[in-house]
């Protein structure tokens, strides 16, 4: 292809876009516009208008020749014009636009790395040097990501929208949390820290009996103290307060609240409700059962998990700030009603992410649940994906009820809970088998895992499903034969690596011990396996963000600096691949996102700081400056 | 008046569909309200079915039906607000899940009132079950937790005593209850054995066909509500439930109520008279220690179907 040099020369549009930019100094109209810097030049692409005028001709050097002229020609454009043509690529996504890139990392092993990525219709035309993509026709070449490091959009496959919902509420957790506006919460360090953030909230209220509510308390991380309602009565006794743990699976409440739910009295007799010297509960509410009652009365409504409106926009923005352009909603119950709000918001022109939205099983029987899948999959459009099953077999580890194999739990702790019973998941593997209906089964515990890979080989014998994709959710105990079984039945991980980090002295020392907590999110022996893996935050139990779950993949530190599986780490690139190109798979979407090339959705991640030059121990802290998602342009500072 | 519930435990194909139902006909103008954990396999029969809507399904006799899903406290709080009220609740638990832990909650929300926790197990299967490498230890537990074990399906078991001595081992103080058809008297599932009649004690005893007793007594003068209780609640009287209203040492009358191996005392609501009624199996009442608590052995009356 030495024909093409010429051009590159003539056209000053090779290399990193130095070029471009002066040339745009040169050229750009008026005042300068607010917003992105409007590095864009119109360009008439030489080969493109030269094979469409002398279609036949055989030779293409005369060709590159015989059109360099009106390439330069369209060097002096008017202003005005231009003006125009800048303006017609926010609006008109048909016209070609191409972005130069300092590095673009296209996850493409055909060629995995480019300069340049055209986009027309929202879809990647062409990724590799601005030469090469003369061919397409006239474009428009945009240099605002000219400094910036490109990568495909990444792909958080396992996550809720409900992460969106809390941010309604305080956050009061022990780590920096970042929300949606882009502010970075500061972690909670002490009681006295959680009580003070609790006092300014309340101080914003306007009556004195409205109730307060929390989330992302991490009771583990105070020294073993507990936070009790006399913790929390310092904020306020005139109103219920409830404080959501991190896990999701305890709330802390004041006397308020427990007066208001009929519950600050002795003689209560439930696992879930520690009581005090006095035989009144502590306010530590555990377990679904135990909270229930105090919900309705600290403000938390009572179907946080089904998606509400501002919720999912939040969602949305937290994508864009974490370079997220698809991100699945893993269990969701999906009523028609949330469903046609869903449809609205994600179909509207600057709503930036792509939701996947599992259905739950839950409330049907299995051969219900198929036939609501086959109708919730017709309402899929470009931003809102269904049709896909989620099946949550057994609870957590932390939580104590995930199902663990022989020897169980490292604390003695009885055995977990299953949530469905065995012969309702054999059903539903064989129905949606037979139905081409895909289904993500969480599994926490390596006993549920060896649950599911045994109905997957029985549903396997009576409907071969080729391509099925059955994806294992977390899957956080899985040890190495179960990885090779996981491959003899062709079934996907989606694994949990944030746990190292958030939990990870907890499983060393308390939940599974040092063997089992060194094997969790065995990601190496997944990727050696040959086991299609993906990893996942499942936000809100912990932050959204690919790069820091990547980051939690390499280096498997937890919160105290523990190295938890040392042969368990990834490469950088491994890593990178699994929140790209590695979770669109598991969802089934990899023909058309998770690397940049010819055909896939225009969905990209602008990075400050190239990933794979910062070190694996830096990738957390790379800085995302937002996203294209379909061609559209996400600046996380103005979303 | 609180609502009793009573919790209905056990796993897939024990006859906890059957059960419903049976007690559903036989509610005789009792409001059966039943709690199903979801809607998807419904475990009514449709000709018991009137109408249906989002939240509750109208069923014959004034019953009702509906879904408590993952929120059972405000399914709760919302069938305690029914007009007319319902007279009692059936909560109708997942096969995987722990009555124990159902009944915790239920102590939670303050307008109910605990009736008795009844696991079904199948009999032909209920052994092999709880061998099972995964649900083993789910169904050990669920049979541990229960007050009373419905031994359903024994139509199909040559020598029902083998499974029962082998339950007898495993869940504990529970009564054991054979069946077939999950056909069992409604005062065995609920505490309803006590009706409030001219004299205190008035019992209709319509089981006795069906191999099952009921007995009537006043407590001899000195019986504590406590002794009765024990000695009701104790495993060798052989009793599935009793209620009635035994004087305290003090003064005044309790309430008592026994189900299986638990019992509980209250205060007597106002104009209650002493006396106590029970049911049980009838070849496995001990009379003699009833007798005990009776003023007179001859006190204890056999009520007979009028
Ligand atoms: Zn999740």
């Amino acid at each position: 292809m030495e024909s093409f040099v010429p051009v590159k020369q003539l056209s000053w549009s090779g290399g990193a876009g130095g070029a471009q930019q002066s040339l745009a100094g040169v050229l750009k109209p008026g005042p300068p516009r607010p917003g992105p810097p409007a590095d864009h030049v119109v360009m008439r692409s030489p080969l493109r208008n030269q094979l469409l005028l002398s279609a036949g001709c055989p030779s293409r050097t005369n060709l590159v020749y015989l059109d360099s002229a009106e390439t330069l020609t369209t060097f002096f454009i008017g202003a005005a014009s231009l003006r125009q043509s800048i303006d017609a690529t926010e609006s008109d996504l048909s016209v070609t636009t191409i972005y130069s890139a300092r590095k673009i990392i296209t996850m493409n092993p055909a060629r995995p790395y480019a300069t340049h990525v055209a986009v027309r219709d929202g879809r990647i035309l062409s990724a590799g040097a601005l030469e090469e993509m003369q061919g397409w026709g006239d474009y428009m070449l945009d240099d605002r990501f000219a400094d910036k490091v490109l990568m495909p959009g990444l792909v958080e496959g396992h996550s809720h929208t409900m992460e969106g919902s809390l941010w309604e509420y305080v956050y009061c957790g022990y780590f920096d949390r970042m929300d949606p506006d882009g502010k970075v919460w500061p972690g909670l360090k002490s009681v006295d820290e959680i009580i003070e953030r609790l006092t300014q909230a309340a101080a914003r209220l306007d009556e004195p009996t409205t109730p307060l509510a929390g989330w992302s308390l991490d009771a583990i991380y105070y020294g073993g103290r507990r936070i009790n309602r006399n913790d929390l009565d310092r904020v306020s006794t005139e109103r219920a307060i409830g404080i959501l743990n991190a896990s999701g699976h305890i709330l802390n409440v004041n006397t308020k609240a427990l007066q208001l739910a009929g519950l600050l009295k002795p003689g209560i007799n439930h696992p879930g409700i520690p009581l005090d010297d006095e035989g009144l509960p502590t306010g530590e509410m555990k377990g679904p059962d135990a909270m229930a009652p105090l919900g309705i009365h600290t403000g938390f409504d009572r179907d946080l998990l089904a998606c509400d409106e501002p919720g999912l926009r939040r969602f949305a923005r937290l994508c864009v700030r974490t370079g997220v352009t698809t991100a699945a909603d893993l269990a969701n119950m999906l009523p028609d009603g949330a469903v046609d709000m869903m449809v609205r918001v994600t179909a509207e022109p600057d709503y930036p992410a792509r939701i996947v939205s599992l259905r739950r099983f839950y409330g049907l029987t299995p051969a219900e649940l198929i036939d609501r899948v086959l109708e919730l999959e017709k309402r899929s459009q470009q931003n809102l994906r269904l049709g896909i099953i989620k099946v949550v077999l057994d609870g957590s580890i932390q939580g104590f009820s995930a199902r663990l194999r022989w020897p169980g739990y490292y604390n003695g702790a009885a055995e977990g809970l299953w949530y469905v019973p065995p012969e309702h998941l054999q059903e539903i593997y064989e129905r949606a088998l037979a139905a081409g209906i895909q289904v993500h089964t969480h599994t926490n515990g390596d006993e549920a895992t060896e649950l599911a890979l045994d109905c997957m080989e029985t549903s396997l014998r009576k409907h071969p499903g080729p391509d099925h994709r059955f994806t294992l959710q977390h899957c956080q105990l899985a040890d190495a034969a179960q990885y090779r079984r996981i491959k003899t039945v062709g079934m996907c991980v989606n694994l949990f690596p944030n746990h190292h980090f958030y939990w990870g002295d907890q499983h060393y020392s308390i939940t599974v011990g040092p063997d089992r907590a060194e094997r969790m999110n065995a990601c190496a022996t997944a990727l050696r396996m040959g086991v299609p893996l993906a990893i996942h935050s499942d936000a809100p139990v912990t932050p959204l963000g690919p790069l820091f779950t990547a980051w939690c993949a390499v280096n498997r530190r937890t919160a105290s600096g523990r190295v938890l599986g040392e042969h368990e780490r990834i490469s950088v690139k491994d890593a990178l691949r699994t929140i790209t190109i590695g979770a669109a798979y598991t969802l089934k979407l990899d023909a058309e996102i998770g690397s940049v090339e010819t055909g896939k959705r225009a969905d990209l991640a602008v990075l400050e700081d190239d990933p794979e030059a910062v070190g694996g121990e830096n990738l957390k802290d790379v800085r995302v400056w937002g996203t294209v998602q379909g061609g559209r342009i996400f600046e996380a500072a103005a979303i | 008046m609180p609502l009793p519930i009573t919790i209905i435990g056990g796993y897939l194909g024990a006859g906890k569909t059957t059960l419903v139902n049976h007690l559903l006909r036989h509610a005789n103008g009792r409001r059966l309200a039943v709690m199903v954990n979801e809607f998807g396999a419904l475990p009514i029969d449709e000709d018991l079915i009137e109408a249906e809507d989002d939240q509750i399904i109208s069923l014959a006799g004034g019953c009702v039906c509906c879904s408590y899903g993952e929120d059972l406290v405000s399914s709760m709080a919302m069938l305690a607000t029914l007009r007319p009220r319902p007279d009692m609740v059936l909560l109708e638990a997942s096969g995987v899940s722990f009555p124990g832990a159902i009944a915790g909650t239920v102590g939670l929300v303050p307008t109910y009132k605990l009736d008795g926790v009844v696991v079904l197990a199948d009999g032909e299967t209920i052994r092999a079950q709880a061998a099972d490498k995964y649900i083993g230890g789910t169904i050990r537990g669920q049979l541990a937790q229960a007050d009373m074990v419905l031994l359903n399906k024994t139509d199909l078991i040559e020598d029902d005593d083998i499974v029962r001595r082998w339950l007898n081992g495993t869940s504990g103080e529970a009564r054991i209850v054979r069946s077939m058809y999950a056909r069992v008297p409604f005062d065995v599932v609920f505490g309803t054995i006590w009706r409030d009649g001219k004299h205190g004690v008035e019992v209709a005893d319509r089981y006795h066909a069906d191999g099952y007793e009921t007995l009537a007594f006043v407590t001899a003068p000195g019986v504590r509500p406590d002794q009765a209780v024990t000695v009701c609640a104790d495993a060798t009287t052989g009793l599935l439930r009793a209620k009635g209203f035994v004087p305290r040492p003090e003064g005044g009358l309790a309430q008592i109520q026994v189900v299986g191996r638990r019992g509980e005392i209250a205060d007597a609501p106002a104009g209650a008279e002493p006396g106590v009624v029970c049911i049980g199996l009838a070849d496995q009442i001990n009379r003699a220690a009833l007798a005990v608590l009776a003023d007179d052995r001859n006190s204890i009356t056999e009520r007979q179907a009028s």
